[in-house]
Parts: C-alpha cells; structure tokens; sequence
C-alpha cells in the first residue's frame, strides 16, 4: 500500500520567553491511501501540533519546524512556500475542525462559503459551483440542500454545520483529510451520526483521514491505525485492533484503565496519578516515569529517552524497560 | 501547636492583605521604560509647577521691543542683570519658557481633573449599567444618549452662564462630556465579564454587587480603561484649547499649551520656535503619558510577566 | 424530613425575540433529593440542565414553581436572606478557564468563599482555612499565592471546588465539571467530588452529557429532554433498563459504553 503521507522525524517547538517548548518530538507516521489513522493523546501532547505544522498552520516565529519530511503526493509539505502551502491546503488536503459553531461565518449564506473552495481552487464559474454546492450537501445527509445554500449558519444545529463543515472539506476531493476532534463540541447523539458519516464517505470517496481526537472510544469505532502520544513524542503506534487487544505502553494501558464506563461502581475510579511533564523542562529519560503505576517504575529509563522499536509487526512502542509490559524482546 | 505548618520560604510572601495593586506594583518597577517614562511625567509636573517662582521673568509682563525674538536672546533685568531667554520671547516679547510653564499648569490640571471626572463617572456608572442589565441598563444608556445628543459647546456656554467663568468650572464640564464614551466602553466590556462563570460563582457567595463590581468586575475591565484614558488626554487638552479659542476657557495674558500651540502655529513661518518648544512639551508628555499607561495596563495584568 | 430539596414543578422561560414564542427551557420539572444522594442529571446541550441548575442557584429566576431547601422556600426569601441562604448551596462550573477571577491569586479566591461564612477572619486563621481546603481538594499550600494561569485545567477545577466548599455548603451542583478536562484528569476530579461527598456529606447534583461518568457516580439519574425529566431512576437500573425512547436513544450513542462488548 502506498503511503499518501508519509511525515518522518518532524520536530516542532516554539520559542516561548520561558524557554524552547519541545511541542513535538520526532514524530513519524505513516498514512496509507483510503486509511484512517488516529492520533491519541492529551491536550499539550502534540497531536495537534503535528498536523498543523503539516499545512504550516503554526505561527511562526514562536513556532518553529526544526527538522523532519512531510512527503505528500511527492512534495516535501515542510518545505512549500506560504503560497504553495495554499495551493494544498483545501484542495487536495482538507481541515475539520472541533468547534462548529465557530468555523462558519456568520455573516455569510451557507452556500457561498461551501462553494468558496471550489472557486478558489478549481476555478468554476458561481452556476457551475452552486450545483456542487448542493450536491455536496445532500452527499452529507442535509435534507432540501437547496433551500439550506441559502440560509445562513445560525439556522444550522451543531451536529448540522459539522455536517457543512465536513460537506466543505470533502467538496473538492482532497486526498487527504486531517479531522481535529470533529465530534468532541457535539452532543452523544450526534456524535455517532458525524462519525458514520466520516466513516461512510471515506469508505465511498476512498480518502485517506486522520483523526486527531482524546477520546479512545472514538478511535476503536473509526481507525485502523492508532498513535497515542505522549509529551509530543510517539508512545505506541499499531494496528487498532492489535493496540486495543496487547496495549504494550504503560500510558496507552493506563489511558485505557481511565476510562470511566470501564469501571465497576463503588471503587475508586483508577486514575493517572500527577500532571503531564511541562515540554519546556522534559526529564532526560522516560516522560511518563513519574506518573506511571502500571508497570514498574523502577525499570524506566532514566539517562536517555527511550526509542521507539518494533516490538511486533506493525506495532511499535517507546523501549522503556519499565513501561513495556512483557518487558522488551531482545 | 499551630496547624498550619507555613514553609519557611513562604511566611514573607503570605500577607493576605497583598493586593492586585501591590502585585501590579511588583511588576511595575520591572518595567525600565515605563518607570522612566514616569520619571519625565514627574519631571514635567515639577517644571510647570515649581519652574515660574524660580523663573527671572513674569510671564504676563510684556516687552515690545523684543517682539518675538530668538532663544537665547539676552534681556537685563530691573535690577541691572543680565538675564536669557533660554525659548526666545512670543509676538508680545514675554518670556516663551515661562509661558509653557504656565500654560502646563492649565493644561496638565485639564488633564487630570477632566480625565479622573470622566474615569470616575464613566466606570461606575458604565458597570452599573452592564452588570445589571436589563431594565436599569435601557434607561442608564438612553440618559448617556441623550447626553451625547447635545451639542457640546451649548453645553459649555450654559454652563459658563448659568455658574460664572471659572477654571474648575471647565474642567468639570470637560470631564462631564468625556465620561460618556468611557461608560460605554466600560459598559459592553463588563456585559461580557457579567456572564462569566466566576462572577456567577462570587454571587452565588452572597457577595453584594458592590463587591462583586469593585473587586470581581472593575479590575477585569481596567486594560481597555487605561488604555481609554491615556486617549482622553490629549483630547480633554485640545478641548480646551477650543474652548479657550472661543472665548470659554484660559483667557489672555494667561495661557494654555493648547492655545501656545495655536499661536506657535499662525507665526509658524517668522518664529518656528513659537510652535517647537510647546509642542515638544505637549509631545513628551503624551508620549510618556502612553507609555506609562502601557506599562501600568501591562502591570496589572497577572499574566503579563508570564508569557 | 428526608427530602433535603425539592424541586417543585419548576418553569424557567426565556422570552423569544421578536415575534418568536418564548422559550421554555425548563418545562414543569419536579426532583426531590434526599441528604446525602447523588443525583445524576443527564441530557444534551440545550435540555435546559445547565438552566435548571442555574435556577436552583438562584441564579436564575423561575418563571413558575418553588425550589424548597432544606424546608426553606427560597424563592420567597428576600435580598439579604437570600444572600445569607446562599451559603447553602454551591456551585462546581463546567469551564475551569472561566470560573476564577483572573486577577485574584488562589488565597483571595478562597479566602473570599470562606470569609462569606466566617466574615472577617484575622490574617493567620485565614491561613489555615485556605490550607486546610486546598489540602481537601488535594493541592500544595503553595498554590495559594499564585494567580489562576498558573494552574492546568484539572487544578483550577480542583481550586474551583475548594472554593464551592469555602462556604461549607450542604448541597452542591456540579455543572458538566470534568466535561472540558483530559480522560486522564477526569477521573481525578471525579475520584475527589466522591471523596468529598462521602466525607462531608453533600448532597450532589451532578450534571452532565456524559453517561459513563453518571453512571459512575450517581446514586439515582434524571434524564432531561427539551426541558421535561423523562424519566428517573436508580442509575443501575436505568442504565441497564432504559424506559423512555429517549433514554435509550442516549444510551445507544454513547461510544464509550459499547467498547465493553
């Protein structure tokens, strides 16, 4: 299978008054044509990070790319100008984004700005650009797409502008979509029809997705690759089924152990002990030493930061003796 | 046997009462160019102030014979010494620096007195009217737009009729007039600061509205009002200077920077100096005026030194 | 009496704008709680939970109905009285970002919440009672001379419930209090309202949209839709047993549920 996106060894800090901020830290993934890969982690892991440096969507300076390849479709993204960057961004990679109520808007009718990728991009004249309008809207479930181009987004519900949201990211039939936790603003409820329908089209349009989500829950429904993330640097990396199967990381069993509805009543809720390390002071060795009770503390590396091995075919953990469980083969 | 075991690294630091203003304080003193700025503020006070009893001339004595001489130019005194006009002399041959000196002192009250009239009004009252809303909030804001609906100078003119020439007296009605943007201001900052979550937990403390105004609402709102008030200045000072152009506020031979300024600029061509020197001073004073506020604006925000 | 509150027949409408009819967010809803339960109070955004907890609050006026605590009917209470009744009950909110003053440092937080019960304390007793909170909610002494920013989410919630409990209310609501916090750090929070609950005896009313964690923590959950209580019951039992459509449309959507099978 060819990789669409292929992104190795990606480095991002931002240069802050407080110091260099390590946002993320040699990060490879790989996104294989008509997958759906998800990224895991924390807020301040860096999985947001990671995509947004991609379409150079960081603010530079304080940002800073220090170093990595982002190959897509044979160009290096990290290495676009601001102008070439455009060109991708919206045509052939497309964004959506967590807070529907604010991506819109307001003061523009649905449909123009539904259309507005195709204009830009594709050059269709406004007739030409209408019609698809509509279909991409009925494409997404919106029923009458006609009469809903005209209204304007407060006439939306949440779960029905994430729809326009995904509507305007797929018009163009970009190759690549990088959703940034798209179900997390909405209710349960819509959640579930939002997800069947990024899982629906991508199935249909055969589009490659990443997922950017905290929800572990999200990613076993929709992924078929997951990244959990850690401290902006890769954890554990594998196949979903595989990952939520044999978790090897002690963060990934412990994220797992966390969640709430895996829990009897009565006991305590199990709970991850302490704060996420601030990136501009990392520990030498291990990031997750010191909050980690499910393995064995005492084994974690200490001098040096532990690499990621592939411990199993396609399944890939940060070698720290003390967060492996099973211990590591040799 | 105490309780509470106070680390001894923190026992000089816990001082309940140690408030935003001593924290902002703190900060303050860190900030090199705002703290000099402060310094030319007070500097600039001190020589409209202090500088006319230590000045040779009087500023309202007037000699024709050294009409709107050059700086520098050499006068002798009554009592036979020799004496320089450091600014040159203006069209009436009075002495330019004693002038501004004066005039600084006109100028620099307007400011202060206008600006703290229109600061006091226009926080308390633009915060009553947006933290309780509704009905009071309609009628507080239609007084403030029928205020804004009369013509200024009317006002002015009543005013001065109806109570007498007098300096206090304009100030007061400059401040009355420039308070009404500041309430505005206020007011839509603190509507939004009213549905905050933290000023609904402060009510649900049964704190009464005056303490949740003055230390839940008022302190969040003073960046954009610092901000606010180092404008009003410059604008109450050139008020004035109409004012005083039509006859309403510093009459001759006393003086103002702004009506210096206004005679400095119709004898720009013959004396450019007339123009330079007054308004180098006003100059100066606003530049540091703002910094200050910047600085001050910058210091009381907590997050400010952080990042 | 055993019921600590009721919640009688309570009506919060809006007025619509315009020609629009009124909004009725909170349509006739009647709860009673005993001492010492838990009550889970479960909907989507816009159910009217958020505006129903905020009338409770007294923050919020009723259109119709009575809020009765602890035999006090406190929309009968006067200003003064009502700002004396509020010490009674205390609200957690969902938005630690939001919920502290930015420009107060955590002991002025505090010390304002307590001092609303105590009045005026001398400098060292205030010391020890903002200590001996932030040592409940599981936070550093230190933490009290420093400013809200300098805090993660997790510890403003945990700030944010020190200062509910200032006050030494007897019931407490929770507004979505984990909703905007990392899985790893909800359950912290979670585990600490618990503890709480237990060791002071509150009374909760716990809101959320999140099944998973009601589930866990509630003793009795409320369903709300389009500002009716559609059902109510013991959390176990209508967990397990959804009755009304609606609940059981709640309950099939929750992801996190169907990862046990």
């Amino acid at each position: 299978m060819s990789a669409v996106l292929d992104v190795k060894d990606l480095q991002v800090s931002f240069h802050t008054r407080n110091g260099v901020v390590r946002a993320v830290d040699r990060v490879s993934l790989k996104v294989g044509a008509g997958q759906t890969v998800g990224i895991v982690g924390e807020s301040g892991s860096g999985k947001s990070v990671t995509c947004y440096s991609l379409l150079g969507l960081i603010p530079q300076p304080p940002g800073r790319i220090e170093g990595g390849t982002a190959m897509f479709g044979g160009l290096d993204l990290l290495k676009l100008s601001e102008k070439e960057l455009q060109k991708v961004r919206g045509s052939r990679i497309s964004m959506i984004f967590q807070d529907p109520m604010t991506s819109l808007n307001p003061y523009l009718k649905i449909g123009s700005q539904l259309v507005e990728p195709l204009r830009l991009h594709e050059g269709l004249d406004k007739a030409a650009a209408w019609k698809r309008g509509i279909a991409a809207l009925k494409e997404v479930g919106i029923p009458e797409p006609t009469t809903r181009m005209e209204q304007y987004p407060h006439e939306f519900s949440g779960g029905m502008r994430q729809r326009v949201m995904i509507a305007m990211a797929l018009i163009t039939r970009p190759e690549l979509l990088i959703a940034d936790e798209p179900t997390t603003a909405l209710d349960v409820t819509i959640q579930q029809q939002v997800l069947d329908l990024i899982k629906d089209l991508q199935k249909r349009l055969g589009i490659a997705v990443v997922f950017i989500t905290h929800d572990l829950a999200v990613v076993h429904e929709v992924c078929d690759v997951v990244n959990v993330m850690y401290a902006g640097r890769l954890v554990e990396s594998a196949a979903a089924a595989d990952l939520f199967a044999h978790p090897r990381h002690a963060y990934t069993r412990a994220l797992m152990r966390s969640i709430p509805a895996l829990q009897k009543k009565g006991e305590p809720l199990y709970t991850i002990p302490g704060l996420p390390p601030d990136l501009s002071y990392l520990p030498s060795g291990c990031a997750f030493r010191a909050r980690q009770t499910p393995g064995r503390q005492a084994l974690c590396l200490i001098d040096r930061q532990p690499p990621l091995q592939e411990i199993a075919p396609g399944h890939w953990v940060q070698a720290c003796p003390g967060c492996v469980e099973g211990g590591l083969p040799l | 046997m105490s309780t509470a075991v106070i680390p001894a690294t923190l026992a000089p630091a816990i001082r309940p009462g140690r408030s935003l203003w001593q924290d902002a304080w703190a900060r303050l003193r860190k900030n090199h160019l705002a703290v000099a700025c402060g310094f030319v503020l007070i500097a600039v006070v001190l020589i409209c102030f202090v500088g006319p009893r230590l000045s040779p001339w009087n500023p309202e004595v007037t000699n024709l014979a050294l009409k709107a001489s050059p700086p520098g130019t050499m006068e002798t005194l009554a009592d036979g010494s020799m004496a320089k006009h450091w600014f040159g002399t203006d069209t009436l041959g009075r002495d330019l620096l004693t002038r501004i000196m004066r005039g600084g002192q006109v100028s620099l009250m307007v400011g202060l007195v206008a600006t703290s009239v229109a600061l006091l009004i226009g926080v308390a009252y633009g915060a009553t009217a947006g933290y309780l809303g509704g009905r009071t909030d309609a009628v507080m804001m239609r007084f403030v737009d029928v205020l804004y609906a009369l013509p200024f100078m009317i006002f002015v003119i009543l005013l001065t009729t109806m109570f007498g020439k007098s300096m206090l007296l304009m100030y007061m009605a400059i401040g009355a007039v420039e308070w009404l943007t500041m309430s505005r201001i206020v007011r839509a900052q603190v509507q939004g600061l009213a549905r905050q979550e933290f000023v609904e937990a402060a009510r649900s403390l049964g704190l009464s509205t005056a303490v949740i105004l003055f230390r839940h609402i008022i302190p969040n709102v003073l960046g954009p009002v610092i901000v606010y008030a180092t404008l009003t200045v410059p604008a109450v000072m050139l008020l004035e200077a109409a004012l005083s152009f039509l006859g309403l506020g510093v009459q001759p031979p006393d003086s103002s920077w702004g009506t210096l300024i206004d005679d400095g600029a119709t004898n720009m061509e013959t004396s450019p100096w007339l123009l330079i020197y007054p308004a180098a001073f006003f100059s100066i004073t606003l530049f540091c005026l703002n910094f200050a506020g910047d600085g001050l604006r910058d210091a009381l925000d907590v997050r400010g030194g952080k990042d | 009496m055993s019921d600590f509150l009721v919640i009688d027949n309570a009506s919060v409408s809006f007025p619509g704008r315009g020609r629009a009819p009124a909004n009725l967010a909170v349509d006739g809803v009647s709860l009673t709680l005993a001492k010492g339960e838990i009550l889970g109070l479960v909907g989507e955004s816009g159910c009217g939970k958020s505006t129903l907890s905020r009338a409770i609050m007294q923050l919020q006026p009723l259109t119709s109905g009575r809020i009765i605590l602890e035999g006090q009917d406190l929309s009968l209470l006067d200003g003064r009285q009502l700002r004396a009744a509020r010490l009674n009950f205390q609200m957690v909110f969902q938005d630690p970002y939001a919920s502290l003053n930015p420009r107060l440092t955590i002991f002025s937080t505090l010390a304002e919440a307590i001092q609303a019960r105590t009045g005026k304390l001398s400098g060292p007793a205030c010391w020890t009672a903002v200590e001996k909170l932030l040592e409940r909610v599981g936070l550093d002494p230190t933490a009290a001379l420093k400013y809200p920013h300098e805090f993660s989410g997790g510890q403003r919630q945990r700030i944010a419930i020190a200062r509910a409990l200032g006050p030494e209310p007897r019931l407490l609501i929770a507004d979505e209090p984990v909703s905007a916090l990392d899985v790893s750090i909800q359950s912290q929070i979670i585990n600490l309202l618990l503890k709480l609950s237990r060791e002071l005896q509150l009374t909760m009313l716990f809101v959320s949209h999140d099944l998973s964690v009601v589930r866990y923590l509630a003793d009795r959950t409320a369903v709300m839709h389009r500002g009716k209580i559609v059902e109510l019951g013991e959390t176990e039992a209508l967990m397990a047993a959804p009755q009304h459509e609606y609940s059981k449309a709640l309950l099939a959507a929750a992801p996190a549920l169907r990862m046990r099978h």
